[in-house]
C-alpha cells in the first residue's frame, strides 16, 4: 500500500505550455465600488510580474481573486493552468501567498507558526522543525522566534509572514506589498529570497509601492488604476515610453533653482521641471551628450556652482506619475 | 527545494485530511490552553451552580421520595455544562473567521472537512476536561454513582454524545453569525435551554405546558438517562418522552447530527468561497 501511495502522489507544477497566471476581463464589485474593471493580466512561467498602482487601485483585490480568496463577479482567471473558480483546490496546491495584512497566528510563537504551517504543507515533524529553523535564520527572527507575534514590531511580523509563505517553493507565489514597513537590510534579504525562488522556477506576482523594488525584481510591470490596466511592459519599455533621457541638475541652494531653470530653458528650448524638495531641475535631453555638454558650458559661463549634473533614464516613479496622473513625490 | 505533494488516491487524500485535522486540533487546543478565561468560561456557571443550587437553594429543595437533592442535581449540571459548551463552539468559530490567519488557511490546500473536524475534536476534548472537573466537584459535595462502571461510562458517553451534536449546531450558528460579539451575547439565550429542562427541578412539578416543553428539551432526555445510569434519584414523568430517556438520549443527538453536520459543512464550503 505504501508503494501505491508513493507512486500515486505527484508534485505540483504549472501545466506545460500555459502562462502561470492569466486574468481575462475580471470584474469585481464591492457594493457601489468597482474594484476591478475588466482586469487583464498574463504572467509567463518563471517570471516576476510587478503590479503597481495607487491606493485603492485594485491590486489586493486582484491578488485575492487569483489566490482563490475571492470570487470574481465575471471574467476568467487561471493560475498554474487551473481555473480559480472551478478548480480552487488545484490552484491552492500550487500557490503561496503573503497577503497585504500579515496572516500569522497570534496565539502561537513564531517558531510554532512556522512548524504548524510546515505541517499543513504535509512535512513530517522532524522536517517541519528543520525547515522552521532554516527560515528563522534566513529571516533573522532568532530573537523573536519563541515569542508570540503580538509583541513583534511591524517589520518583524511581516518577516514572519513572509517566512511562512517561503516554507515551500510553490510554482506561483503572490506577494502583496512584501516589504512594506521593512528596513533596507531586510528588504535586500527578501529580494534575495525572491530571486532564489525564481531561479528554482517559481513565478512571482508582486504588488508594491516601492518602484525601486519593482525595478529590481520585476521582468514585467503592470500599472493599474481604478481597477483597469493603464500600462504594461518591461521596466525599460515603460521608461522609454517617457521619451528618452533627461538632464538632471542638482543645486546647492534652493535660491539657485530659478536661475538654473531659466538657463536650462534657454539652452535646450524645452520647459524644465523643477522639484524644490529634491533641489533638482530636469529637462528632456534631446541630443543626449551634446546637450549635456552645452548645459555644462552654459552653467560654467554663468558661474553657477551646482552640486551635480547628470544624464539619466527616467525612473519608474516618473512612469507612475505619468500614467496615473498622481504625483507621489 | 521543498515542494508540496498532491495526494492522488483516496487513501492519500484521507491521510492528508487526517493529518490536517490533527494539526488543526493541536492549534485549537493551544488557543484553549493559553487563554485562562476560556478555560474557566464554560465551567464557571456550573461550578457556581453546585454551590448556589446545591447549598443555598438546595436546602429548600425536596426531591419527591426524599432523596438527597445534590444527588439529583449533579447529573443536571453535567447536562447543562454540555449545553453551555455550545456558546464556546459558536464563539470559537465566529472569532476564527475574523482572524488574519484565516486567510492563509483558506488559500492553502486544507480541506474544509479537516478544519471542521479539527474544531469538533478540540471541543470534545474540552468537554471531556470540563466533565472531569465537574465529576470531581460532584464527588466533593457528596454525589456518587451507584451502578456499574460500565453504566457510569455509558452515562459519560451520552453526555459527550449530546455535546458532540451541539458542536455541529454551534459550528453552524457560528458561521451564520460571523461576528464574535454577537456570539458573546448568546449566553443569556442559552440559559433558558439549560433551565427549562429537568436540570434543577423535575418537569413533573412544573406547570403543565412548561413541563411539556422541558421534557421535550433534548438535554432533559440526556440528563434523565444519565440519572438512570448513574443510579441517581429520578422523578419519573408520565409522558412518552419522559418514559424513554435512554433511546431518546441517543436519538436526539443523532437527529441533531443528521440535520446540522450537512448544514455546517455546506455553510463552511460556501463561506470559504
Ligand atoms: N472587502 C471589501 N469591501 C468593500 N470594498 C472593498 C473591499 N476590498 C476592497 N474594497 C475596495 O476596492 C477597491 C480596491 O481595493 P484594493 O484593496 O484592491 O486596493 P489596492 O490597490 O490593494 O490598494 P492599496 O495600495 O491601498 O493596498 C478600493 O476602493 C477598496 O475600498
Ligand atoms: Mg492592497
Amino acid at each position: 500500500m505504501n508503494v501505491l501511495t508513493q507512486s500515486g502522489a505527484s508534485r505540483p507544477g504549472v501545466v506545460p505550455g500555459q502562462p502561470a497566471v492569466v486574468a481575462e476581463g475580471v470584474v469585481k464589485r464591492f457594493g457601489a465600488t468597482l474594484a476591478l474593471d475588466r482586469f487583464d493580466l498574463v504572467v509567463p512561467e518563471g517570471t516576476v510580474c510587478g503590479l503597481l498602482g495607487p491606493n485603492g487601485a485594485g491590486k489586493s483585490t486582484a491578488v485575492r481573486i487569483l489566490s482563490t480568496l475571492l470570487r470574481p463577479d465575471s471574467g476568467r482567471a487561471s493560475v498554474a493552468g487551473f481555473d480559480v473558480v472551478r478548480d480552487p483546490v488545484d490552484v491552492r496546491y500550487r500557490i503561496g501567498l503573503a497577503g497585504q495584512q500579515p496572516a500569522v497566528d497570534d496565539m502561537l510563537t513564531g517558531r510554532e507558526n512556522l512548524e504548524m504551517f510546515a505541517r499543513f504543507y504535509r512535512l513530517g515533524r522532524v522536517a517541519a522543525r528543520r525547515r522552521a529553523g532554516e527560515l528563522i535564520d534566513q529571516f533573522d527572527l532568532a530573537d523573536a522566534a519563541d515569542r508570540r507575534p503580538k509583541g513583534y514590531s511591524g517589520g518583524m511580523r511581516r518577516r514572519l509572514d513572509l517566512a511562512i509563505s517561503f516554507i515551500m517553493a510553490p510554482p506561483v507565489l503572490f506577494l502583496d506589498e512584501p516589504t512594506t514597513g521593512m528596513d533596507p537590510g531586510h528588504r535586500l534579504e527578501v529580494w534575495r529570497g525572491v530571486r532564489s525562488l525564481v531561479a528554482e522556477g517559481t513565478t512571482v506576482l508582486l504588488t508594491t509601492h516601492y518602484l525601486d523594488e519593482a525595478d529590481q525584481l520585476a521582468d514585467a510591470i503592470t500599472v493599474i488604476d481604478g481597477g483597469r490596466v493603464i500600462a504594461q511592459g518591461a521596466p525599460e519599455e515603460l521608461k522609454s515610453m517617457l521619451h528618452g533621457d533627461r538632464i538632471d541638475v542638482l543645486v546647492d541652494e534652493i535660491a539657485d533653482l530659478d536661475v538654473v531653470a531659466r538657463l536650462l530653458a534657454d539652452v535646450t528650448g524645452s520647459a524644465p521641471e523643477v522639484r524644490p524638495e529634491g533641489r533638482r531641475v530636469s529637462v528632456p535631453a534631446m541630443d543626449r551628450v551634446a546637450g549635456l555638454a552645452r548645459v555644462a558650458r552654459a552653467l560654467d559661463d554663468a558661474r553657477i556652482e551646482v552640486r551635480d549634473i547628470a544624464l539619466r533614464r527616467p525612473t519608474l516613479d516618473e512612469v507612475f506619475v505619468r500614467f496615473t496622473g498622481k504625483d507621489r513625490a | 527545494m521543498t515542494t508540496i505533494t498532491i495526494p492522488r488516491t483516496r487513501s492519500e487524500r484521507l491521510r492528508a485530511a487526517m493529518s490536517d485535522a490533527a494539526t488543526m486540533t493541536r492549534r485549537n487546543l493551544s488557543y484553549w490552553l493559553r487563554s485562562p478565561e476560556e478555560m474557566i468560561g464554560a465551567l464557571a456557571f456550573p461550578l457556581i451552580s453546585v454551590l448556589l443550587f446545591g447549598y443555598v437553594f438546595g436546602s429548600a429543595m425536596v426531591v419527591p421520595g426524599g432523596a438527597d437533592y445534590r444527588e439529583y442535581l449533579m447529573p443536571g449540571l453535567f447536562g447543562m455544562t454540555m449545553m453551555f459548551g455550545l456558546v464556546n463552539t459558536i464563539s470559537a468559530v465566529a472569532t476564527d473567521r475574523e482572524r488574519g490567519v484565516t486567510d492563509r488557511f483558506m488559500a492553502m490546500p486544507i480541506s474544509s472537512s479537516a478544519i471542521l473536524a479539527g474544531r469538533s475534536v478540540t471541543d470534545i476534548i474540552r468537554a471531556s476536561a470540563d466533565l472531569v472537573v465537574l465529576l470531581g466537584c460532584g464527588y466533593l459535595v457528596g454525589w456518587r454513582w451507584h451502578g456499574s462502571v460500565w453504566e457510569a461510562l455509558a452515562a459519560v458517553g451520552l453526555l459527550l454524545l449530546l455535546r458532540f451534536a451541539l458542536i455541529w449546531v454551534g459550528i453552524y450558528i457560528g458561521l451564520v453569525l460571523r461576528s464574535p460579539d454577537s456570539a458573546a451575547a448568546l449566553y443569556p439565550l442559552v440559559l433558558p435551554f439549560a433551565m427549562v429542562a429537568n436540570t434543577f427541578v423535575p418537569p413533573a412539578l412544573m406547570p403543565g405546558w412548561l413541563g411539556a416543553v422541558a421534557e421535550a428539551n433534548p438535554m432533559s432526555s440526556t440528563v434523565a438517562a444519565t440519572r438512570e445510569l448513574f443510579g441517581n434519584p429520578a422523578v419519573p414523568g408520565d409522558s412518552w418522552l419522559a418514559e424513554h430517556p435512554l433511546p431518546l438520549a441517543v436519538g436526539w443527538p443523532l437527529l441533531l447530527l443528521v440535520v446540522f453536520v450537512p448544514l455546517a459543512v455546506h455553510r463552511y464550503r460556501r463561506a470559504r468561497r
